[in-house]
């Protein structure tokens, strides 16, 4: 048994390492002047200018208009994650409690148009949407670049399965003592489906965030710009003989890892038991 | 408040013309315990969620309290339901759960306090009510399920199989403690089961089921001793009445060629019942000859299982010597059920039956 658990363990190790290493090589060389990487490569030990890069690219403005710092891209990044994620959540529950508890004429052919829009990825229909948006006037403004993305198939699918697995008699309980459909959804549906919300909150916040196409096409005005936009700014810049700020690069692409990773970390438990347990 | 249970020729039809229920009448009173039985199929569970609003009322009428509640929501039928699987709301801490359906009611807060704490204090659940359901017991959570009905002060308690989740020991526990609560607050109740013990030791009268058609209504013992079809001879009962082919010959009931005495019926073949109990030993080459199959010993008694001629019947004996391959019994004479043997309903009581039955406790 011990030799098993050291194999075990060392095959744990050995995958964690592949995957932290390009974070740590990220991290460190960020903490390097930007000519020092252009010259010697990235590095694996820390440098000298990690403070001042850091506070660089939080604070100091950049951009045409000069007017966009770091804090500011993280904060249109956090608004599209977390726009998407809750309103996906919000948006998705309500689909999938009129799919399962409304008997409705087509009710199973309109879940499985849902779900075949699953095979649909944005990029299919991003012109559409765009143009739609367009019309709208809805370019430059945070609904237009988070009402497009909110229906979601997948999360739709989840809470559908998640409500079926929820006794029926439960529902009878809610009917006798009173409750109606909003009072048992609000009351029952909501409070027992919170692993499932944190699960796909995750999910969905990570996806947000990661947004770069949809952000990329539909904001023109730099106050709109995301984490992600900022970076491949910044390397944008090598014209001449003007080296890119490699580390100012690196340092917001750690930066742009932080906030995902401290959902993950607050919701890991109730993520796996959203995915796992059944316990009703 | 007074709160009798009407239903006028009640029935269910499934979409697809499926009948579940059909005609069924049943008055009952005020503070009365009724108990559907009947085996999984029957359509008791049905009948029940008809009279919880659970499930549409295809024909007749449910009156509760004197008023037509086939139109009325669960909520406004002033019922109660404990479920099989207690149906308590997961996240919700006991006393949240008892609250809950008195909150939506819009109760004031010291009404629904001063209930809690009394269902609380009757049911023994003061030291759970902060509690969610998961941390309690099979037998706790049941309780909670219960005080849940007794918070709502309903006209009638409904009960879908509520000991079927627990284990035998805890029935027999619980099935004391609905008896007791039920008495004590005189609510009319109606109560699912298919365990005919448990319909027996609870009922004030039972109603019997079959193919969503009622068999017969009666109290227990009445139900016991006279059961009104070959249906509730085998299902009332453990072990179930034998039911066996005799003939009624020149005036004289005979089975297995053996002479039972007179019967003044209309000559030709009829089903005899014969409960276990009815039958005593008797001596070598005299009564009906039983090749026996096996012995349960049940401690106080034992219940052999043989074949009289190839069919099969149970005999109740006193614990005692071990029996060989054959014993002879004889029934009591006024243990003799008869039955007809095609439509299976009872056939007027021989003179000693009925004189028996008039004079027993069951009268």
């Amino acid at each position: 048994m011990q030799r098993i658990k050291f194999f075990d363990h060392l095959i744990l190790m050995l995958g964690a390492a592949v995957l932290v290493l390009p974070v740590l090589v990220a991290f460190m060389s960020s903490t390097h002047a930007a000519a020092e990487i252009h010259a010697r490569g990235l590095f694996l030990t820390p440098g000298a200018e990690g403070v001042a890069t850091y506070t660089k690219v939080l604070t100091q403005k950049g951009g045409f208009t000069g007017e966009v710092t770091g804090a500011r891209m993280a904060m249109n990044s956090l608004i599209l994650g977390l726009g998407f994620a809750l309103g996906k959540i919000a948006l998705s529950m309500m689909a999938a409690y009129g799919l399962v508890y409304f008997r409705f004429r087509f009710a199973t052919p309109i879940f499985w148009m849902i779900f075949t829009t699953l095979l649909l990825p944005l990029e299919v229909r991003i012109m559409p949407s765009y143009q739609v948006m367009s019309t709208l006037g809805a370019l430059n403004s945070y609904w237009g670049l988070i009402v497009p993305l909110l229906a979601s198939a997948t999360g739709t699918f989840y809470f559908r399965q998640f409500f079926k697995s929820v006794p029926d008699e439960l529902l009878e309980a809610a009917r006798i003592d009173g409750a109606g459909p909003w009072r048992f959804f609000l009351g029952v549906l909501v409070p027992l489906s919170r692993p499932m919300m944190a699960a796909i909150f995750i999910i969905m916040f990570v996806y947000g965030w990661n947004q770069y196409l949809w952000p990329m096409l539909m904001t023109t005005d730099e106050r709109f710009f995301t984490l992600l936009r900022g970076i491949k700014s910044i390397l944008q810049v090598w014209i001449g003989a003007q080296i890119p700020d490699y580390n100012e690069a690196f340092a917001l692409a750690v930066l742009a890892m932080l906030p995902p990773l401290g959902v993950v970390l607050a919701f890991q438990r109730l993520f796996i038991k959203g995915l796992t347990e059944s316990d009703k | 408040m007074m709160a009798g249970l009407t239903l006028k020729n009640v029935g269910k039809t499934y979409a697809g013309g499926v009948q579940a229920v059909a005609g069924v009448d049943l008055e009952v009173a005020d503070g009365e315990f009724i108990v559907l039985v009947g085996p999984s199929g029957c359509g008791k569970s049905t009948l029940l969620r008809m009279v919880a609003g659970l499930e549409e009322i295809s024909e007749g009428e449910v009156a509760i309290g004197g008023r037509v509640v086939n139109r009325l929501e669960p909520a406004a039928r002033d019922i109660a339901m404990v479920f099989q699987n207690y149906a308590l709301y997961p996240h919700m801490s006991v006393r949240q759960n008892m609250e809950w359906g008195l909150k939506n009611a819009r109760l004031p807060a010291p009404e629904i306090a001063r209930r809690v704490a009394e269902a609380a204090r009757m049911l023994e659940l003061g030291p759970y009510l902060d509690r969610k359901p998961r941390a309690l017991s099979g037998g706790q959570r049941q309780r909670v399920a219960m005080g849940r009905a007794v918070v709502r002060e309903p006209a009638a308690f409904l009960f879908d199989e509520p000991l079927s989740n627990l284990d035998a020991r805890l029935r027999v526990t619980m099935r004391g403690e609905i008896r007791r609560l039920q008495r004590r607050l005189g609510t009319t109740a109606l109560y699912v089961t298919h365990d005919q013990l448990e319909a027996m030791t609870l009922a004030d009268r039972l109603v019997v089921l079959n193919g969503g058609r009622i068999e017969q209504v009666g109290r227990p013992l009445e139900v016991y001793h006279r059961p009104a079809s070959t249906f509730v001879a085998g299902f009332i009962g453990a072990p179930a009445m034998n039911l066996l082919d005799a003939v009624v010959a020149e005036g004289r009931l005979v089975l297995a060629g053996v002479d039972l005495g007179p019967a003044a019926r209309a000559e030709g073949p009829v089903t005899l019942g014969l409960r276990a109990e009815d039958l005593h030993l008797a001596g070598a080459g005299n009564g009906l000859c039983v090749a026996l199959d096996y012995v349960e010993e049940l401690g106080s008694g034992r219940i052999a299982h043989g074949f009289i001629e190839g069919q099969p019947i149970a005999v109740a004996l006193a614990p005692g010597a071990p029996l060989g391959a054959e014993i002879h019994v004889r029934p009591a004479r006024a243990g003799l059920h008869l039955f007809d043997p095609i439509t299976g309903a009872r056939l007027p009581d021989l003179p000693e039956v009925a004189a028996a039955l008039r004079a027993g406790a069951l009268a």
